[in-house]
C-alpha cells in the first residue's frame, strides 16, 4: 500500500493549476496523519483491507472500450461521460446539453484549464479530504474526474450519466466528482462503475453541493468484477429547502466499501437513501452512511436491502445523528437482509445518536430468509421453483428499485439484478 | 403550559439524592494504593487458600498489561487506580448468629433505605445477604435454604467451604482476562455472594442482595456466581444505594450465572447508587461485568432497573451455548442531571434454536446521555434462532441525549433477528389527552412513563417492583418532555 499511499511523483495534477493545489497539499499533510484502516478501526471492524495491502496497483493509460454500449442504458437519453482507468475519453463521451448558461459539464481537467470559478470554490469544500484516509488518498492521486455546475433556475431534463471503466491488470483510478446544483435547480447523475475487463482498485471520491431549493438525484451503479475493490466516497452537503436523494445498487465487485456522507446543513429539507446489494460467491460489500441532521425541520429517510448468497458477506452501518438545535427532525433507516445460504454472513449496524428532544426517529434491522409459505403458494399455483423465487426477490428488490425515477436506468437495473441470481 | 414545563423540567434537574448519608462504623482499611502487596493483604485478610491468591495475582498480572476500555459513549476523568483503598472490613468482624447482634447504627441504615431485615425475613420470606463494603455481615434463612440442598453464602466462605465449586466456576463465564474490569475484580474482589441450587431443586423464596459503598474512597470489587443445576429454578435480586461521596468512587464487579440443563435464572438488579449532584460532581462509576452461559433447554432472563450512578457501563449478556435455550433482557435505564449510561446486552446464538428477547427503555433528563448499545450475534451452527430486539428512548427536555448502537452478527440462512428503535419525547397529544379528563400534566407524565416501562416492570418480583416504581416517580416527578 505504501506505494499506493504517497507515490509523489506520480501525483496527477499538482502544480498544474494553483487553483487545486492547496487542497491537494492539505490533503498530503492530512495522508501523514491519517492511519490506514484495520478491523481494530470502529468504522472497519466488518471489512478487513488486508488483501488489498498486499497488492501492487498500477496506473492505467487511456484506452477504448469496446464494450460501451453494454455500460449504456438503453434508450435513455443522458448526457454521457466516458472514463477509462481515469482518464477521460472526449471521443466516446457524448455531451448533448453545451449552454453554459444552463450547466457546465466538464471533465476536472478541463475545467482547471478554463479557470472555472465554481470548481476553486467548491473543490474540497466538504473538508473530507483531511479526515477520510481514502478522500485524501484521491484527492491527491486523481488524474480526473467530473465538474458539473448546475446554473440557478435551470431544470437539466436529460440525466448525467459518467461511466467509470477499468481496463487491465490490477489497475488503480481515483476518479474526483463535484457536483454543484445552483438555486432552484433539478438535475439527476448517474454515476456507474464497471470492469471491461482484468480488476481494479478504484477509489472514488465525490462531493455534491445542493443549494437552496434545489433538487438532485443520484444513482450509483456499482458492477466491478470479482477481483475488484472499490472505495466509493460521496460527501453531500444540503442548504435550505433542498431534496436530494442518493440510490446505491451493487450487483457486482470483489470488495466494496461505501462512505456516504450527508450535511442537511439547511431547514426543510428532505433526504433519501436507498441501497440494494445482490452478492455471490465471495463478495464483501460494506456500505456506510451517515445522516447529519445539523438544522430543524428536516426529513430522512433511508431503506437499505440486500441479499446475501454463496459465501458473501454484507455489512450495513447507518448512523443517524441529530444536533441540539435541529428540531423536529424525522429520520427513519431501515435495514432489511436475506441469507441464501449458511455460509453467508450479515453486519447490521444501524445508529441513532440523538441530541434534540422534539424528533421523532427510528431504525429497523431484520434479517432472515424468503417466506417459504410464499414460496409455497405461487407453487400451489403451477409456478415453477426458479421463477416463484425469481419472483419473490424482485418483490423484494422492489422497495428500492421503484424509486429509480428513470425508467430506462430503472429497467437497466432491474436486468442486472435478475441476472445476479441466475 | 411552556412555562410549567419549564418549571416542572427544573423541579426534575434540581432534586437531589435522597439516599444520601454516611454510616459511622469504623471500618478496617487497607492502604491506598494498588499492588502485589496489596493483593496478599486482601488474601490474607480473607484467610484465602494459596490457589485463590495466585488467581489473584495471576489476573494482577494480565492486568497490569492492559488498557481501559475507550469505546463507550461516556467521558469520565480517567481514574487513578492507585488513589483508592482495595480493602475496607468492618470492625469488629465477628460471626453473628442473630439479627440483634448487627450493629444498630447500621440497622438504622438500612431502615433508612427502606430495607427492614426483620420485616423482609417476617413478611416476604426474602433471604437477603447484605454486602457491606466488601463483608458480608449476615445471611439470613441460609438454614432454611440448606435443608433444600442450596448454598446461598458469601463468596468468602464459599471459597472455604466450597473450593471445588468455585475452582470449577470461577471465571468459566467471564475469563480472569475478559476485560480490563473484570481483569482487574479478578485481581482485588473482596467478597460477594455464591448461590448453588441443586438438581431439580425450585428455590423457594427470592434471594436477595444489597450493595452498599460505605467507605469514603474504596472502590467495591464484589463477585457474584450463580449456578443452577439441572432442572433448578432461582430468582435472584440485587439492589443498590449508596451514600453521598464528593470523590467519585468505582465499582467493578463481575456477576457469573451459570444455568445447566433445564435450568432457569431470573436475575433483577435495582442499582440506584449516587449519581452524582446536579452539577455532575462525584457519583459512582458502575463498570460491571455481567454474563451468564445456558446449556441446553437452560433460560436466562435479566431485569435491571438502573436509575443511578454518574457513569455506567453494563451489559449483561446470556451466551447460549445449548440448543433450546433463551435469553432475555429487560432494561430500563434513566439518567438525570449529568449522568451517563452505556448499557445494553450481548446474546450470542451458538446453539440450535435458541431464542433471545431484547426488552431497553431509555429515559434521559437534564444534561445526561443513555446509550443502548447491543450484540446480536448468530452462529453458523445456530440454525432456527431467534432474536427480538426493542430499544426506545425517551427524551426530556433540550440538553439530553438518547443514543442507539445495535450490533447485528447472523451467519446462517434459517435464522431471523429483527431489531427496531425509536426515539421520541412525551407527545403533547397524550398529555392533552390526559389533561382533558382531568389529569394533571405531573400525573400524565407519570401515567405515560409508566406505561412506557411497564414491559420492563413487569418482569420484576413484586417486592421490586413496588421498589421500581417508586424510584422511577422519584427520578421523574414532574418533567415533561
Amino acid at each position: 500500500m505504501e506505494d499506493l499511499l504517497l507515490k509523489t511523483n506520480d501525483i496527477g495534477f499538482v502544480g498544474d493549476n494553483s487553483l487545486l493545489e492547496n487542497t491537494k497539499v492539505e490533503a498530503l499533510f492530512a495522508l501523514g496523519n491519517l492511519k490506514f484502516p484495520t478491523r481494530k478501526d470502529e468504522a472497519w471492524k466488518y471489512t478487513s483491507l488486508k488483501s488489498v495491502q498486499n497488492r501492487k496497483f498500477v496506473t492505467g493509460d487511456l484506452l477504448k472500450s469496446d464494450k460501451l454500449e453494454d455500460f449504456k442504458v438503453a434508450d435513455m437519453e443522458a448526457n454521457v461521460l466516458v472514463f477509462v482507468n481515469g482518464h477521460y475519453s472526449e471521443e466516446q463521451s457524448t455531451i448533448l446539453e453545451n449552454n453554459t448558461d444552463k450547466i457546465v459539464i466538464s471533465s476536472l481537467k478541463a475545467a482547471l484549464n478554463d479557470n472555472n470559478n465554481e470548481l476553486s470554490a467548491y473543490f474540497g469544500q466538504t473538508g473530507s479530504h483531511t479526515e477520510e484516509i481514502f478522500t485524501a488518498l484521491n484527492t491527491v492521486n486523481t488524474k480526473d474526474g467530473v465538474l458539473i455546475t448546475v446554473k440557478e433556475n435551470t431544470v437539466i431534463e436529460q440525466p448525467i450519466h459518467i461511466i467509470n471503466i477499468t481496463k487491465g491488470t490490477d489497475i488503480v483510478a481515483h476518479p474526483r466528482n463535484l457536483f454543484v446544483a445552483g438555486e432552484n435547480s433539478m438535475v439527476k447523475i448517474i454515476s456507474s462503475y464497471e470492469t471491461e475487463e482484468g480488476s481494479s482498485f478504484t477509489n472514488s471520491a465525490t462531493e455534491i453541493m445542493v443549494h437552496k431549493n434545489a433538487m438532485l438525484d443520484y444513482y450509483v451503479l456499482q458492477n466491478e468484477s470479482v477481483e475488484s475493490v472499490q472505495v466509493n466516497n460521496v460527501h453531500v452537503i444540503q442548504k435550505d429547502n433542498t431534496n436530494f436523494s442518493i440510490t446505491t445498487i451493487t450487483t457486482d465487485g470483489g470488495l466494496v466499501r461505501n462512505n456516504l456522507k450527508i450535511e442537511v446543513d439547511g431547514k426543510h429539507c428532505e433526504t433519501k437513501l436507498y441501497g440494494l446489494y445482490f452478492l455471490r460467491g465471495t463478495q464483501h460489500v460494506d456500505n456506510h452512511t451517515y445522516v447529519d441532521h445539523i438544522d430543524t425541520d428536516c426529513m430522512s429517510e433511508e431503506l437499505y436491502k440486500g441479499v446475501m448468497n454463496d459465501q458473501s458477506t454484507g455489512v450495513f452501518n447507518g448512523k443517524v445523528f441529530v444536533h441540539r438545535e435541529a428540531q423536529k427532525t424525522n429520520a427513519f433507516q431501515s435495514n432489511k437482509n436475506i441469507l441464501m445460504t449458511d455460509e453467508a454472513t450479515i453486519y447490521s449496524k444501524p445508529e441513532l445518536e440523538i441530541y434534540a428532544d422534539d424528533v421523532k426517529c427510528s431504525h429497523g434491522s431484520t434479517t432472515g430468509q424468503f417466506d417459504e409459505e410464499a414460496l409455497f403458494y405461487l407453487r400451489a399455483r403451477g409456478i415453477d421453483e426458479t421463477s416463484a423465487r425469481k419472483l419473490l426477490v424482485d418483490a423484494f428488490a422492489s422497495d428500492v428499485l421503484n424509486n429509480i425515477n428513470i425508467p430506462a436506468l430503472k429497467e437497466k437495473v432491474e436486468a442486472r439484478v435478475d441476472a445476479s441470481l441466475n | 403550559m411552556a412555562n410549567k414545563e419549564d418549571a416542572l423540567l427544573e423541579e426534575l434537574t434540581q432534586q437531589e439524592y435522597k439516599y444520601g448519608f454516611t454510616t459511622d462504623i469504623e471500618s478496617d482499611l487497607a492502604p491506598k494504593g494498588l499492588n502485589e502487596d496489596i493483593i496478599r493483604l486482601i488474601s490474607s485478610k480473607k484467610e484465602e487458600p494459596e490457589w485463590m491468591l495466585e488467581f489473584r495475582l495471576k489476573a494482577f498480572e494480565k492486568w497490569k498489561k492492559m488498557e481501559e476500555p475507550k469505546w463507550a459513549h461516556v467521558n469520565f476523568p480517567k481514574v487513578d487506580f492507585q488513589d483508592a483503598h482495595y480493602y475496607a472490613a468492618l470492625k469488629p468482624k465477628v460471626e453473628l448468629d442473630s439479627l440483634d447482634e448487627v450493629d444498630p447504627e447500621l440497622l438504622k441504615t438500612f431502615e433508612k433505605l427502606g430495607i427492614s431485615i426483620d420485616e423482609q425475613k417476617k413478611l416476604t420470606g426474602v433471604a437477603v445477604d447484605i454486602v457491606m463494603d466488601s463483608v458480608s455481615v449476615k445471611t439470613t434463612f441460609s438454614d432454611k435454604l440448606f435443608e433444600l440442598g442450596i448454598i446461598f453464602c458469601s463468596f468468602t466462605e464459599a471459597i472455604k467451604k466450597h473450593p471445588d465449586l468455585i475452582k470449577r466456576y470461577m471465571g468459566s463465564v467471564v475469563p480472569m482476562t475478559d476485560n480490563f474490569y473484570a481483569t482487574l475484580n479478578s485481581a482485588v474482589f473482596t467478597d460477594g455472594s455464591f448461590c448453588y441450587i441443586p438438581k431439580g431443586v425450585r428455590c423457594p423464596m427470592e434471594l436477595s442482595t444489597y450493595f452498599r459503598i460505605n467507605e469514603a474512597n474504596t472502590g467495591q470489587f464484589e463477585r457474584t456466581l450463580v449456578i443452577a443445576d439441572e432442572g433448578s429454578y432461582v430468582s435472584y435480586l440485587e439492589g443498590c444505594t449508596a451514600p453521598m461521596r464528593d470523590e467519585n468512587q468505582m465499582h467493578a464487579a463481575v456477576v457469573e450465572l451459570v444455568a445447566m440443563k433445564d435450568a432457569e435464572i431470573k436475575y433483577s438488579t435495582i442499582q440506584n447508587w449516587y449519581p452524582g449532584d446536579k452539577n455532575g460532581k462525584g457519583g459512582i462509576y458502575n463498570f460491571v461485568t455481567k454474563r451468564g452461559i445456558c446449556h441446553e433447554s437452560a433460560k436466562i432472563s435479566w431485569t435491571q432497573v438502573e436509575t443511578g450512578s454518574a457513569v455506567t457501563w453494563k451489559y449483561p449478556s446470556c451466551i447460549l451455548k445449548g440448543d433450546n435455550s433463551v435469553g432475555e433482557f429487560y432494561s430500563v435505564a434513566v439518567t438525570n442531571h449529568h449522568q451517563q449510561a452505556d448499557t445494553g446486552t450481548k446474546m450470542h446464538h451458538i446453539g440450535k434454536n435458541t431464542k433471545s428477547i431484547i426488552i431497553s427503555k431509555g429515559i434521559s433528563a437534564g444534561k445526561s446521555n443513555n446509550s443502548y448499545r447491543g450484540l446480536v450475534k448468530i452462529n453458523k451452527g445456530a440454525t432456527n434462532a431467534r432474536n427480538f430486539s426493542q430499544c426506545d428512548s425517551l427524551l426530556m427536555g433540550n440538553d439530553c441525549g438518547a443514543h442507539t448502537f445495535p450490533y447485528i452478527e447472523v451467519k446462517n440462512k434459517s435464522s431471523k433477528v429483527e431489531h427496531e428503535a425509536t426515539t421520541s419525547k412525551i407527545g403533547e397529544d397524550q398529555i392533552f389527552y390526559c389533561n382533558q379528563r382531568g389529569i394533571d400534566t405531573e400525573q400524565a407524565v407519570s401515567l405515560i412513563v409508566n406505561g412506557y416501562t411497564k414491559e420492563v416492570l413487569k418482569q420484576l418480583p413484586m417486592e421490586f417492583a413496588v421498589e421500581a416504581q417508586k424510584l422511577l416517580e422519584i427520578s421523574l416527578e414532574g418533567s415533561v418532555g
